[in-house]
């Protein structure tokens, strides 16, 4: 049977390597998928949206509604990663909380709920595996960490001229914070962002795409037709679409951001939210 | 130079994919795996498609690996075939 379905699968790559033979060499001007819209797009896109980045004005204008979907793709993974890993059961024996004196490295376990904080007296909360105290990596974190942040707010606003866009930036705000929670904790990440908030984000936006797409509808153009908001914004139409492109990819990149965090959040700790990775 | 270059990275690909299926170790399979996607990144950019390249470079190599690695964290190590 495993030779059957080697034979099987070595037939259906020679078929597809086969098929192959038979497509336009890359990058000619007279392939079918360059000859329909793709000179519109290149000719005319700077003059009709002002944003000098082609792959931008296609993605977030043009072919709008593919990009909103998709969007709405990645709040249902946050929102089925959530519903399938969340647990919100206490477990019976409560651990305690695990505090290390740095200087000393001793380790205190306050046992079933005692509040203390400790945390601004040379302690840090750890988790219960007791990892040794790893100066290297929390040093690093820290000095990374706000450029990661600053950069990803970078591309995201620069999406318009460069590479890179609200998926890209929202991925790397995401990444900022699974940076916390890796060298620090992943209760010290869930205090800094909380998972309510998060879950808000994501649905926000989405939100804003699609209310920037209705915001169109009432002041009576098409569905996601930026250039109608003109008078809202008031500038002329051709720099309200560049402007509407820029509100949706903030929006994007929100909803990405948080849908990233929740998703290393809820694999991490196995959905219980308090000791991870 | 440049077909070179292409070449390289192609061969490196299809090293890393036979590498990710094969491997036993889970880990060496995400972190094989996060290879790859990098690898993917440097031709879609040799390919002048910028912005998949920056899209698999944050997303295939960077956030993807941390999320197999989680998992794996939470599952286990080996694999049972």
């Amino acid at each position: 049977m495993k030779k059957l379905a080697l034979v099987v699968v070595f037939l259906c790559g020679a078929v597809l390597l086969y098929a192959t033979s038979e497509f336009p060499r890359w990058g000619d001007p007279n392939s079918p998928a360059s000859l329909h819209v793709s000179p519109h797009y290149l000719k005319y896109s700077v003059e009709e949206t002002d944003v000098p980045n082609v792959v931008t004005s296609v993605v977030a204008d043009y072919r709008g509604f593919d990009t909103m979907f998709e969007t709405s793709v990645i709040f249902c993974a946050g929102l089925a990663c959530f519903l399938l890993l969340r647990i919100y059961k206490k477990e019976e024996e409560e651990q305690g909380v695990y505090y290390r004196h740095i200087p000393t490295g001793v380790v205190l376990h306050f046992r079933d709920g005692s509040k203390v904080d400790l945390r601004d007296r040379d302690f840090e909360l750890i988790d219960s595996k007791l990892v040794p105290y790893d100066l290297i990596m929390k040093t690093m974190g820290k000095i990374l960490i706000p450029f990661i942040q600053l950069y990803g707010l970078y591309v995201i606003a620069h999406g318009d001229f460069s590479p890179g866009g609200g998926f890209q930036g929202g991925v790397v705000l995401g990444a900022a914070i699974i940076l916390l929670a890796i060298t620090f904790n992943l209760k010290i990440a869930g205090q800094k962002i909380n998972e309510k908030v998060l879950g808000v984000l994501s649905a926000v936006g989405v939100f804003i795409y699609s209310g920037i797409g209705s915001l169109c509808l009432l002041l009576k153009g098409h569905f996601l037709d930026y250039g109608k908001l003109a008078p809202l914004l008031g500038v002329d139409p051709v720099k309200a679409r560049a402007l509407g492109m820029l509100g949706v990819e903030i929006g994007v990149g929100i909803t990405v951001m948080s849908v990233m965090v929740i998703i290393y959040f809820n694999i991490a700790s196995a959905g219980k939210h308090d000791e991870g990775l | 130079m440049h077909w070179s270059i292409d070449f390289i990275i192609l061969l490196l690909i299809i090293i890393c994919a036979l590498g990710a299926i094969s491997v036993k170790d889970l880990l060496g399979t995400a972190i094989l795996f996060g290879a790859y996607s990098f690898m993917m990144c440097l031709l879609w950019a040799i390919m002048g498609a910028v912005d998949v390249a920056f899209t698999e470079a944050t997303v295939g190599a960077g956030v993807s690996t941390v999320f197999f690695v989680a998992a794996i964290f939470r599952t286990t190590r080996r694999t049972k075939d």
